[in-house]
C-alpha cells in the first residue's frame, strides 16, 4: 500500500487526483452556500420578506437578540435589515460610480498618454494601492481622515440640525466612500488597462488617419470598443465593495442609520453601517442563536449577490474576448 | 504612441505637441487634463500613504516593541510589543499557503491538461471566480459554521463543561484563509500553462514520457516562476486579510495553546495577527492604542511591500502589465 504511493503515478490516477482537487474547490463553494443558508433559515423563516423591509431600529433589534439568550422565542428573531442593505448599496454604488470614471481616465493615461518613464511609476503605484490591506486604509481613515472631516468640514450648525437623531462626529458616508473608491479602483484599472492594450492598433490608427485628434481617437474608438470591459470591471469591483467589512466597520460610524440624500450636504457626513461591517462587529455575540441566524442571513445575502456579480462580470468579460478578435 | 523625436530633439517634439494642441477642442483638452490629473493624483495618494505610514512607523517602531510579547493592560507603556502578532501572521501565511498551493496548482493542471468533461471544467473555472469575488467576511463566517461542528473538535478546543466546540484556532483560520489565496495562484498557473506551446508537450510524448511524467518533469519546471508569482500575490492577500482572522483566530493578544500537546497545541489555540492587532488597537477596537496600531500597520506594510517587490522580481521576465487582478 505504502509502496504504491511512491511509484510514479499512472496517467489515469494522475488525472483522477488532479480532477479531485479541482472538484473539491467547487464542493467548498456548494458547502459554503448550503451551510450559510441552513444557519440563516430561522431568521428568514421568522421574518419572511419583511426581513428586507424598514421601519424598526436595527441596532435595537440586534441588541435584543443578544439579550434574548440561548433559547429565544420567535419574536426575538425580528429584524428589519433595510438600513444595512441600503448602506451597502449606497456605499457600493457611489464608490463604483466614482471609481469607473477614475479607472477609465487612469487607464487611458497609462496606456495612451503617459510617457514610458511616468508609466513605469504609475503601474507599480496602482499595484501598491491594490495591495494595501483594508485594515491599513481603515486605520488611516479613522486616525487621519475622520478627525479632518470632524474638525474642518462639519460645522456646528450642521451638528445642531440633526442632533436629535444622530451625532455627526466624522465617521460616515464621505470617508467610507473615499476609502472604498481608493480600494476598488486598482482592480478596475487593471481590467480596463488589459482591454485597452488589446484594442487592435489598426482601429485607432484608422481613426487617426481620418484626421481626428489622438484624444478623440481614443475616446471614440478604443473606449467604445472596450465598453463591455468597463462594465465587467464595474461589476467585479462592486462584488469587492459589497464585501468590504473591516475598513467600513472602522470608518462608517457603525450606526444602523439610513443617510437621507435630501438632507443636503449633511448627507455626506451621516453615519451608516453596511451588511459586511455589521457581520464583523456582531460576530462577538454569535453564541446567541437569534443573532447567529441573523448574521448568517446577512452573509447569505452578501454571498448570493457577490456570486451573481462575479459570474455576471466574468460572462461579460468572456464576451469581450470574442468581440475583439484580432 | 509616442511622437517621434525629430532632429531638434525635445524642442521640436514640444513644438509639434503644441501645434497639435492648438487644433484640439476645449472639451478634448479638459479630457486630457483630467486623465493626467487622475494619474498624478494616484501617485500622490500612494506617495502620501507611504510617507505617512513610514513616518508614523519609524516614530513608534523599535526593537523592543518588535521582540516583546503583547500584554493586556490599560496603560500603554505596559501593553508590550507585537511579537505574537508577527509570529501569528507568519504561521497563518505558512498554513494557508501550504493548503492553497497544491489545491490551486492541481486545479489549474487539471483544467489545462485534462479539462474533460468540458462542463465540469467550466464549473470549476466559474467556481474559482466565485471564490475570488466572495466577500472574505462570508467565507469567514462559513468557516466558523464548519469548525464549530463536533466533527472538527480536534481543530480547536471545546468548552470544559462539555459545551460547544469553540471553532476558532490557527488550524481553522489557516484552512479557511487558504481559499483567499487559491484564485491568484490558480490564475497565474493556468495562464502560464496555457502559454506553454503545444510542441513542448508533444516533444515530451514523443520521447515516450507519459502525461503525468510530462507534467512533473516538463510543465511544472517551466511554470515554476509563475506559480511563485501567484503564491507571493496570494501570501499578500493572506497577510492583509482581517475579516477571517477576526472571526476565526479568536483575537487573543498572545498565542494561547488550545491543548497541552506541544506544537500542535499552539495550532489548536488562538492568537492574533498583525491585521487583527491593528484592528483591535485602532480607536474602534477595544485596545485604542494608536501608536501600537501604527507600528503594527507599518510592519504589515513592509511585509506586503516585500511580497510585491518579490512579485516584480520574479515577474520581470513575464509579459503583461503586472497589474493586480
Amino acid at each position: 500500500m505504502l509502496r504504491s504511493l511512491f511509484r510514479p503515478l499512472t496517467d489515469r490516477r494522475a488525472e483522477r487526483m488532479l480532477g479531485a482537487t479541482a472538484v473539491s474547490v467547487v464542493l467548498v463553494i456548494v458547502a459554503m452556500i448550503v451551510f450559510i443558508a441552513i444557519e440563516a433559515w430561522p431568521s428568514f423563516q421568522h421574518n419572511g420578506l419583511s426581513w428586507f423591509g424598514s421601519g424598526k431600529d436595527v441596532d435595537a433589534e440586534l441588541g435584543a437578540m443578544v439579550n434574548a439568550g440561548a433559547d429565544p422565542s420567535g419574536d426575538a428573531y425580528q429584524l428589519r435589515a433595510w438600513p444595512l442593505l441600503y448602506a451597502t448599496a449606497l456605499t457600493t454604488v457611489l464608490a463604483v460610480g466614482l471609481g469607473v470614471f477614475i479607472a477609465v481616465l487612469a487607464s487611458i493615461f497609462i496606456v495612451e498618454l503617459a510617457p514610458p518613464r511616468v508609466r513605469s511609476i504609475v503601474v507599480p503605484v496602482v499595484r501598491l494601492l491594490a495591495a494595501v490591506p483594508s485594515v491599513v486604509y481603515g486605520l488611516i481613515g479613522i486616525l487621519v481622515l475622520v478627525p479632518f472631516v470632524n474638525d474642518h468640514l462639519i460645522n456646528e450648525g450642521q451638528r445642531e440640525s440633526v442632533s436629535y437623531v444622530i451625532t455627526l462626529n466624522g465617521p460616515g458616508l464621505l470617508v467610507s466612500v473615499v476609502l472604498l473608491t481608493l480600494m476598488i479602483t486598482p482592480i478596475m484599472i487593471s481590467i480596463v488597462v488589459d482591454a485597452l492594450t488589446a484594442v487592435p492598433r489598426g482601429w485607432r490608427e484608422g481613426a487617426l488617419a481620418l484626421g481626428v485628434t489622438r484624444w478623440r481617437a481614443v475616446m471614440s474608438v478604443s473606449v467604445r470598443a472596450i465598453r463591455p470591459a468597463i462594465v465587467a470591471a464595474a461589476v467585479l469591483a462592486s462584488a469587492r465593495a459589497l464585501g468590504e467589512a473591516i475598513m467600513l466597520s472602522m470608518v462608517s460610524g457603525s450606526k444602523g442609520f439610513s443617510p437621507q440624500p435630501w438632507d443636503g450636504l449633511i448627507f455626506l457626513f451621516e453615519p451608516l453601517r453596511p451588511l459586511a461591517a455589521t457581520i464583523a462587529e456582531q460576530s462577538e455575540g454569535i453564541a446567541a442563536p437569534a443573532l447567529k441566524s441573523s448574521i448568517y442571513a446577512m452573509a447569505l445575502v452578501l454571498l448570493v449577490s457577490s456570486l451573481f456579480l462575479s459570474i455576471g462580470g466574468s460572462l461579460i468579460k468572456r464576451r469581450l474576448r470574442l468581440g475583439t478578435a484580432r | 504612441m509616442s511622437v517621434p523625436v525629430g532632429p531638434g530633439g525635445r524642442r521640436s517634439r514640444r513644438d509639434r505637441l503644441l501645434g497639435e494642441l492648438r487644433l484640439w477642442r476645449p472639451l478634448d483638452l479638459i479630457g486630457v487634463g483630467a486623465a493626467w490629473l487622475v494619474g498624478i493624483l494616484l501617485v500622490l495618494v500612494a506617495a502620501s500613504l507611504l510617507i505617512y505610514m513610514g513616518y508614523r512607523g519609524l516614530q513608534y517602531v523599535n526593537l523592543d516593541l518588535l521582540f516583546s510579547r503583547p500584554q493586556p493592560g490599560s496603560d500603554q507603556s505596559q501593553t508590550g510589543g507585537i511579537l505574537d502578532p508577527i509570529v501569528g501572521t507568519l504561521m497563518i501565511i505558512v498554513i494557508a499557503t501550504a493548503i492553497a498551493l497544491p489545491l490551486a496548482v492541481g486545479a489549474a493542471l487539471w483544467i489545462v491538461e485534462y479539462g474533460k468533461p468540458r462542463w465540469l471544467a467550466r464549473v470549476v473555472e466559474s467556481g474559482i471566480e466565485v471564490i475570488a469575488g466572495a466577500p472574505s467576511i462570508a467565507i469567514a463566517i462559513f468557516g466558523l459554521a464548519i469548525f464549530q461542528l463536533p466533527m472538527f473538535s480536534w481543530a480547536s478546543f471545546s468548552a470544559a463543561d462539555g459545551g460547544g466546540v469553540f471553532g476558532r484556532s490557527f488550524i481553522a483560520a489557516g484552512t479557511v484563509m487558504s481559499l483567499i489565496a487559491v484564485p491568484s495562484i490558480f490564475a497565474t498557473t493556468r495562464e502560464a500553462l496555457q502559454s506553454v506551446p503545444r510542441h513542448v508537450r508533444e516533444a515530451s510524448y514523443g520521447l515516450g514520457k507519459t502525461r503525468w511524467a510530462t507534467i512533473r518533469r516538463v510543465l511544472l519546471p517551466t511554470v515554476r516562476p509563475d506559480i511563485a508569482t501567484g503564491t507571493a500575490l496570494g501570501m499578500g492577500r493572506i497577510a492583509g486579510d482581517t475579516a477571517i482572522i477576526v472571526l476565526l483566530l479568536g483575537a487573543t493578544l498572545q498565542l494561547q495553546a488550545g491543548t497541552d500537546i506541544p506544537g500542535i497545541g499552539t495550532l489548536q489555540g488562538t492568537g492574533s495577527t498583525l491585521t487583527s492587532y491593528v484592528y483591535n488597537n485602532s480607536p474602534t477596537g477595544e485596545g485604542n492604542a494608536p501608536e501600537k496600531a501604527y507600528a503594527a500597520a507599518f510592519v504589515l506594510m513592509l511585509l506586503i511591500i516585500a511580497l510585491n517587490v518579490l512579485v516584480a522580481f520574479i515577474g520581470r521576465r513575464r509579459a503583461g502589465n503586472d497589474l493586480p487582478r
